[in-house]
């Protein structure tokens, strides 16, 4: 019961967040944010929750179905293989993105000349500093 | 038909943006901020007024405001002076209460947020109505001056962290260089408790909960030409707490 009640809001907020980059438009939640609000440390127990239930009924076969071998072997490994991806992801990513960080020489230079510029003028306007 | 004429270059005649400038100690670069954002909003023609709000400055940064205004007149730099040193949020507030435009821009003092800018936060706000636009340092064309490896890649790091647990739906959560609807602004600092770095960040993750629309114009950030700009240890724990807080409350 609770269980659904908590995957409403979770969809609920899903739909809320489906820009993802910033500059899009906002589309309307189903159900009214203010009424109950999920945090964002909610949505992650529940989505590390789902998965760990997921893991736990393939690799230990809770439901009975008789799953082939196959399924069990593939599955044990799954949480630390998702970790070390998740990780070598991460350090990609922000290796990259500190590479890839402009330096603005560019901006700097104008900057430089426009302040010698601003002085001279604010002087000529009775600035006393 | 003549008299229209002339008229056409003066864009959207009813918003006015009011930019807020809180100082401490910036008396080399308050009037060099105030040289350039005379230079483009008059150039762009947008109606504005430069809200100086000076939290006591020992160095007489509110004397060089004071001249600044009898230079610029009284209708484009306002100063509303505080006594003494009290947080961001609430120089916001105070700035807020005393300003006359339906925008309100916050910006830093020290140059390293270029008003060039300006005339593009308000172009985008424009074109998609949003309720807030925000400068952003990791998007597009923009970039930062200054900052060593070790520096890029705090921030670059912190950013990533904030990125996977917040989900805020925008680039740059620490920036301060942002446009705002006026009432937005309002609401928003009502709801912001947190202080530093962690203040930006709390204000656009809010706005996303209350449903506000954010745009993004890439900016470059040109660390401080005068004055040291610093991250420690210390900003790193009080950054780390924020997210956390916010992690757990938002």
């Amino acid at each position: 019961m609770l269980l659904v009640l908590l995957l409403v809001y979770f969809i609920n907020h899903e739909t809320e967040r489906s820009s993802e980059y910033g500059a899009e438009e906002h589309s309307s939640p189903l159900i009214s944010p203010n009424f109950f609000i999920m945090t964002k440390l909610l949505e992650w127990l529940l989505g590390v929750s789902l998965v760990a239930v997921a893991w736990g009924l393939v690799t230990f076969d809770l439901l009975g179905l008789q799953l082939p071998a196959v399924y069990k072997e593939v599955a044990w490994p799954m949480p630390v293989y998702l970790l070390v991806v998740f990780g070598c992801y991460s350090l990609a990513t922000v290796g990259y993105r500190v590479a890839m960080f402009n330096d603005c020489e560019e901006a700097a230079r104008e900057l430089k000349a426009q302040i010698q510029e601003a002085k001279e003028d604010l002087k000529k306007k009775g600035l006393k500093m | 038909m003549a008299s229209r004429k002339s008229n056409k270059k003066t864009p959207a005649e009813a918003d006015k943006y009011s930019v807020l400038l809180p100082t401490y100690n910036e008396r080399e670069n308050l009037p060099l901020i105030v040289w350039l954002l005379v230079k483009y909003f008059g150039e762009s023609g947008y109606n504005y007024e430069i809200i100086v709000i000076d939290d006591g400055s020992p160095d007489g940064t509110l004397q060089i405001a004071e001249q600044l205004q009898k230079i610029y007149g009284k209708d484009k730099i306002v100063l509303r002076p505080r006594a003494k040193k009290l947080g961001l949020g609430t120089a916001y507030v105070h700035g807020i209460k005393h300003a006359t435009g339906n925008f309100i821009i916050i910006m830093d003092a020290d140059l390293s947020h270029h008003p060039k800018f300006i005339p593009q936060f308000i172009e985008k706000q424009k074109e998609g109505g949003y309720d807030l636009v925000s400068g952003t340092r990791y998007r597009g064309d923009g970039g930062v001056y200054g900052w060593d490896l070790r520096r890029k890649l705090i921030s670059r790091g912190a950013n990533f962290i904030t990125q996977v647990l917040l989900r805020p739906g925008a680039s740059d959560l620490t920036g301060s260089f942002r446009l705002y609807k006026k009432e937005v602004l309002e609401r928003l600092v009502e709801r912001c408790v947190s202080k530093g770095y962690v203040f930006q960040m709390e204000m656009i993750v809010r706005a996303r909960q209350l449903g506000y629309t954010v745009g993004e114009v890439p900016i470059s950030f040109v660390d401080r030409v005068y004055g040291e700009s610093k991250l420690g240890g210390n900003e790193i724990v009080s950054f780390l707490k924020g997210l956390l807080t916010l992690f757990a409350t938002t």
